[in-house]
């Protein structure tokens, strides 16, 4: 997450990984001290101002991803959570080269992948996959769902032939529960439910490896979004799928995920598995966050209440990102980055507090 | 479509639901787009089948009687019954004159709108979503073209053209080089149109699936995105209609278009134009009345049809 950290040399880092993890498969994907800048200021001739009668330019940038580094293992569904705007949706279309990095590696299966040609990242598009947010404008409303079904399968099977493609949009139709002979319809024509179910056929046409979802069922109807979730799980067991998982529903992520990444501002503040991360929350934020869950129970201490707002992503504060509305944050929190560091059951955490063993 | 439509396994086909389409139902319910349909469906029907409804060949010199001109029309004293609506000045029959100028006038004003169409979309279409400085150089370029009227183009292609191949050789190809010029003149309008829906189109998720398929940047522009915004394109094709078949009038009329011996309707009411202070009006008012409901039966089904497509008033 440091400079220090972002700048040691990849066998150190891969030693480090081993042991991490303590398992010696290597992970499906890998994004290496990710940064995403958008600029806000428009062309060269409107970045010109006047300060001070001395002609400058100023050039102001939106930082929504601020140096991550992620592993998502094989198998697994790796949950990414955090509040809007802090760069949970980026980071899931960068991954998918639906935006490129101002800074940064990612790496698929080994390959790194985020500097190739469209031409020369077709293969990889056949393995990894995306599931979109709103089911309402994720499917051509021009096209039929033979149409949007058969498209990728054509595209990245040229050689099979029309039988076999019709075959291969019958099973996939048949394995998210849509009933095959609804093809000649259109999206329109179909439930928020439905049409997420024909989303997600559309991902699992051309049997993909990876799959990344754009918090796929936060505009759904509540009754719809655990048959949708059984479903991904479902596709999961049966297919061998690897998930990233975008979304802001903690219920879900307790539900869903293997392991767990809290972003904050374009920083992850703490990953780590699932049950471990709700048993024993580590970092301030999430402990915030965590505590923010309504429950049942009533013996609980009262939730934590943050000061203030989330900064502004345009002026990042210095050091670490939460220190504005963190209780514990001292001098070091305001002038040093903190990184990620190891923690026991295979957490990692970004916080000077745990590591000074304050917190 | 409707709250019905899943529970039954008929699905239905095109002309089903163009039958339950709200297009159909709206057009049922407006007297005036269902005239401006009729009479455009006749006017349309009389150009295509000129040779066969038009009593005379008027580009046939073996056929025009000199002694027969400015003869006025049939509810006229001194009218021949032979020429229905007059001759004109040369003697050719106005009715057939104007058929044959009805056709060319219609050639122009849809081979025009097309050639438009095609360079105003996919410049439009490439503005749109490959953005940045494609974006930048293809709207410069439209700002340019809108700089220079129809009319001042025409003017300085047609004086190019008949200063280096001569007259003869503009008369022989009028029609396509009027096509070109109008085309050429009003590009911008299908590519500003285009490349706002397209802008908007883009952004939707369906655009960003077809991308994380790895689909090419082409077939994204025209199979996914296109097909999205032809309710604007056709909407400013009629109004493009109408204005093309002005603009070749006018260029006619300024002695620019087509030639006399090759008439259509602009440079029909030209020709007779010199003849209006001598009595013989009709030369000039009947194909200028053909001109002015030929034009506005196109406007008035645009308009109908911009209601009909407007997303905010469309209830499908």
């Amino acid at each position: 997450m440091t400079a220090a950290v972002s700048q040691h040399d990849p066998k150190a880092s891969a030693a480090l990984a081993g042991h991490r993890e303590n398992d010696t498969a290597a992970p499906l994907m890998e994004i290496r001290n990710l940064y995403k800048r958008f600029s806000l200021s428009g062309d060269f001739l409107e970045q010109l101002k006047f300060k001070g009668g001395k002609l400058v330019r100023e050039q102001e940038h939106v930082h929504a991803i601020n140096g991550i580094d992620i592993d998502i293992r094989r198998g697994e569904a790796l949950c990414v959570v955090g509040e809007s705007g802090c760069g949970k949706s980026t980071v899931a279309r960068t991954v998918m080269g639906l935006l490129s990095p101002s800074q940064g590696e990612i790496h698929y299966d080994g390959q790194r992948v985020d500097h190739l040609s469209a031409k020369e990242l077709l293969p990889y598009r056949r393995r990894m996959q995306m599931i979109f947010q709103n089911p309402y404008a994720s499917l051509n409303p021009r096209m039929t769902i033979q149409q949007t079904l058969e498209e990728p399968i054509r595209l990245h099977h040229p050689d099979w032939s029309k039988e076999r493609v019709r075959d291969q949009v019958r099973d996939v139709m048949d394995s998210v529960g849509i009933d095959p002979d609804w093809g000649s319809r259109f999206g329109h024509e179909f439930s928020g439910g439905q049409r997420q179910r024909i989303a997600i056929a559309r991902a699992l046409a051309v049997d993909p490896e990876f799959i990344v979802a754009d918090e796929p069922i936060s505009a759904l109807d509540v009754s719809i979004q655990a048959q949708v979730l059984n479903l991904m799980m479902e596709a999961q067991q049966k297919r061998n799928l690897t998930y990233l998982f975008i979304t802001h529903d903690l219920a879900v992520v307790e539900h869903f995920g293997t392991r767990v990444a809290v972003m904050y501002l374009g920083m992850v503040c703490e990953i780590a598995p699932t049950g471990t991360l709700f048993a024993k929350p580590r970092h301030p934020y999430t402990q915030a966050l965590l505590s923010a869950i309504p429950r049942l129970e009533d013996d609980r201490p009262q939730h934590i209440r943050l000061q203030g707002e989330v900064p502004t992503p345009v002026n990042l504060p210095s050091g670490c990102v939460f220190h504005g509305r963190c209780p514990h944050a001292n001098e070091r929190c305001r002038q040093e980055v903190p990184a990620l560091i190891d923690v026991e059951d295979g957490a990692r955490v970004a916080c000077h507090g745990v590591e000074e063993g304050r917190l | 479509m409707r709250e019905n439509a899943m529970s039954d396994t008929i699905v239905p086909g095109r002309w089903a639901r163009f039958r339950d389409s709200y297009l159909l139902y709206s057009f049922k319910r407006d007297l005036v787009a269902q005239v401006s349909l009729v009479l455009f469906a006749m006017l349309i029907f009389a150009a295509v089948f000129a040779p066969w409804l038009a009593p005379a060949n008027p580009y046939d010199l073996a056929q025009i009687d000199i002694m027969a001109s400015e003869l006025p029309p049939f509810w006229i004293d001194g009218a021949d019954p032979q020429y229905l609506m007059g001759t004109d000045a040369q003697g050719r029959d106005l009715l057939s004159t104007i058929l044959y100028g009805l056709r060319v006038s219609l050639i122009i004003g849809f081979g025009a709108v097309l050639m438009q169409a095609a360079i105003g979309v996919s410049f439009g279409l490439m503005a749109g979503y490959l953005g940045g400085r494609v974006d930048a150089f293809l709207m410069r370029l439209a700002d340019i073209q809108l700089s220079f009227s129809t009319l001042m183009v025409a003017i300085i292609v047609g004086a190019l053209v008949k200063a280096i191949f001569g007259g003869a050789t503009f008369s022989e190809y009028a029609v396509p080089l009027l096509v070109l010029i109008i085309g050429l003149a009003e590009w911008p309008q299908y590519a500003r149109t285009v490349r706002a829906s397209v802008l908007a189109e883009r952004s939707k998720e369906y655009v960003d699936a077809a991308r994380v398929m790895g689909l090419k940047s082409r077939r994204i522009m025209f199979r996914h995105i296109l097909p999205n915004t032809l309710s604007p394109i056709f909407v400013i094709s009629t109004v493009q209609v109408a204005n093309a078949i002005i603009s070749e009038a006018a260029l006619s009329f300024l002695g620019l278009g087509m030639p006399e011996t090759h008439p259509s309707l602009g440079s029909l009411i030209k020709s007779g134009f010199d003849y209006i202070q001598s009595g013989s009006w009709w030369i000039t008012l009947i194909p200028g009345a053909v001109l002015v409901i030929l034009v506005l039966v196109i406007n008035l089904l645009g308009d109908w049809l911009r209601d009909v497509l407007n997303p905010r008033l469309y209830k499908g």
